[in-house]
């Protein structure tokens, strides 16, 4: 069934320069359960999605297309209709874990607000359901740790609070902003392998926000393509990542500096990422691209059998 | 034999911290950032620092580049040990070692353009050159590194990550130094911007017969550039090998552990991150024996009494107590 979808999303910021193309028609659906990556470099738009599905854009953002969540649009609700499905239905994992604690109040009372305002429970009942949630989300000693405050937490254990913030309504769908990037690498191991447990056990979809293909190799059953904020390629992730289709996937996955390959030189993809002022006219990895002819440079590419480009996958280098 | 063209005997930094204070007037407790570390440099060779955050690899750098305090140790440059009190010293090592450093942007000055930020290292180290000649060596370097000699005029905002990054190149290089010390000098770029820049690297690397300490977080980015990998932990020295021996044959458990856990960019691989329990010891209280006893694996009752030597053999350098032992099973 579905839970979530998304469609014809569009995505611009008015500024001083004239309208930033963040987000351009990018569509895609999520069944109950599901995993699904996001992957783009800075620029493609990746967060601004799970912003514009939470409800939580800048306030000079323009808005377009639908974001059907059991069939109703997101975009269409009040602020206090999104308050109701926030945390309860969605929850959002941002980045930093360190900015988005209150570094004012005791982990206790952070975690303890979000289901007294959302469940209306009281301050017991919120404080026995901060200490179940400290403990599904591995936190040692939780009980003595209530009442401590985020700077008392390392990197890793903060991030686990903020997962723990997300998760203790049940939501149904996890929004999961480059989670793991501010961390360490055998930290990042231990909250993935955390997010996947509790993913399979409450059956919680997770939308996976991410420049690390690594990391979505290893987590996520689907994934899209992000490129100067349109879709370039959808797949499966065991597809997308055996026959990349979209020349952008494909240098990607050869600029991935691998620590098992003995190779010197890495494929990098030439040129800067693309400016997004003004409405796109032309694919925007046509000026990177290695593959692009005249045609790249004048026709906008749509989505066709889970990828956006004119030339046929065969033709690739 | 050449002769190691930077030398490094167990160097030790630590900084004063408040942190645990009885009173305000009692002495400050001291941070071990450095916890002896002691490596060979021969020229031409790429050296690669691996650890996670708040092991000392860019304290250490700094340390060495003659940017940060060092309590202990000696850093020797061709044979001869460099006083960092000497001012006069100082710009020669500064001539003979330049640096490059995370945030690219950060390290521009943002009111001035890029030839002078380019050319400033010239009118400091090369006075002799007339401004002519000057504009010449900045045109050349930039265009090496990748910059339009159009854009010279133009101020760092004007440019992304990426090229922001090329310009800290080129500013480092102009004055030819023989020691490039690259701070995280990839971690804030993009995958396909970081794989340009490692590229670009390497080959300056190769064409100016550079020595590189290259520190990073990123085991797969020090892979590709280095020749020999050294692992750290809370400051201390773990293991130290030619790259590609560590990454096929890791010894010391901390290596281990931190090789299990780099995601792998394929799905078909199943990989088993070694997931590490127990807490990171305070800098500020070292533990007697090993640095890494507390989340160790395999540690066993001598590691909390004895401080594991770095033992050579086969070419590399491992601090544990099991090495050379057999292991238990």
């Amino acid at each position: 069934m579905t839970l979530l979808s998304v469609k014809n999303l569009k995505i611009r910021f008015r500024s001083g320069d004239g309208k930033i193309h963040a987000v351009n028609d990018v569509s895609f659906d999520m069944a109950q359960g599901q995993k699904l990556a996001l992957v783009g470099e800075s620029g493609s738009g990746k967060s601004q999605i799970a912003l514009a599905i939470m409800g939580l854009l800048a306030r000079n953002a323009e808005v377009e297309g639908e974001i059907l969540y059991d069939g109703r649009n997101l975009l269409d609700l009040s602020r206090s209709e999104l308050n109701r499905l926030r945390a309860k239905e969605i929850a959002l994992i941002f980045q930093d874990p360190m900015s988005s604690l209150n570094p004012y109040m005791t982990i206790e009372r952070q975690l303890g607000e979000v289901v007294e305002l959302h469940e209306g429970a009281s301050r017991s009942a919120a404080r026995k359901r901060a200490l179940d949630v400290m403990d599904a989300v591995k936190i040692p000693d939780a009980k003595n740790r209530l009442k401590a405050y985020p700077h008392e937490f390392s990197g890793g254990m903060r991030q686990r609070i903020v997962i723990a913030m997300a998760l203790i309504c049940k939501p149904r769908l996890i929004l999961a902003d480059e989670p793991t990037t501010a961390l360490d690498v055998t930290v990042q191991a231990q909250i993935m392998a955390l997010l996947d447990d509790i993913q399979r056990d409450m059956g919680t979809a997770v939308l996976l926000i991410t420049h690390d293909l690594g990391v979505v190799a290893g987590f996520c059953e689907d994934t899209m393509v992000l490129y100067g904020g349109r879709m370039m390629e959808a797949a499966p992730t065991l597809s997308l990542f055996d026959a990349p289709g979209h020349p952008y996937t494909r240098g990607l996955l050869r600029a991935v500096p691998r620590i098992t390959e003995d190779d010197a030189e890495l494929s990098a993809i030439p040129g800067s990422p693309p400016n997004q002022t003004g409405a796109p006219t032309a694919c925007p990895f046509a000026p990177r691209c290695v593959d692009a002819i005249a045609e790249c440079h004048r026709i906008l590419p749509t989505m066709q059998d889970g990828r956006a480009c004119i030339r046929p996958v065969e033709e690739l280098t | 034999m050449t002769d190691p063209l930077l030398s490094v005997r167990d160097l030790h930094v630590t900084f004063p911290h408040r942190q645990g204070q009885r009173f305000p007037w009692s002495p400050p407790g001291r941070l071990h950032a450095v916890n002896g570390v002691s490596f060979d440099l021969m020229p031409g060779k790429v050296l690669g620092v691996v650890g996670e955050s708040g092991c000392g690899k860019s304290t250490l750098v700094r340390a060495i580049a003659g940017l940060g305090p060092r309590d202990n140790g000696i850093v020797a440059l061709n044979g001869e040990q460099i006083d960092y009190r000497r001012r006069a010293e100082m710009q020669r090592l500064r001539r003979v070692m330049q640096m490059i450093f995370q945030d690219p942007m950060a390290s521009l000055n943002p009111r001035m353009t890029i030839r002078e930020i380019v050319a400033e290292p010239l009118i400091y180290f090369r006075p002799e050159f007339s401004a002519k000649e000057r504009r010449q060596k900045v045109i050349e370097m930039l265009d090496r590194v990748g910059i339009p000699q159009r854009n010279m005029n133009r101020f760092p905002h004007e440019f992304s990550g990426g090229q922001c990054q090329r310009i800290g190149i080129a500013r480092a290089l102009i004055a030819r130094p023989q020691i490039l010390l690259c701070d995280e000098p990839v971690s804030a770029l993009d995958v396909s911007i970081q794989a340009q820049v490692i590229n670009l690297l390497k080959d300056l690397q190769a064409e100016m017969g550079l020595t590189l300490i290259f520190v990073a977080h990123d085991l797969g980015v020090v892979r590709h550039i280095s020749d020999d990998i050294l692992v750290m932990y809370m400051g201390g020295m773990m293991e130290m090998a030619p790259a590609r021996d560590l990454v096929h044959d890791p010894r010391h458990p901390y290596t281990q552990a931190l090789l299990s856990a780099v995601p792998v960019p394929d799905p078909r691989v199943r990989t088993q991150p070694q997931l590490l329990t127990g807490d990171l010891p305070s800098p500020m209280n070292l533990p007697k024996g090993c640095l890494f006893q507390s989340r160790c694996p395999k540690r066993f009752a001598d590691c909390a009494r004895i401080r594991p030597p770095l033992v050579a053999r086969d070419g590399r350098q491992v601090a544990c107590l099991l090495e050379g032992a057999t292991e238990p099973a």
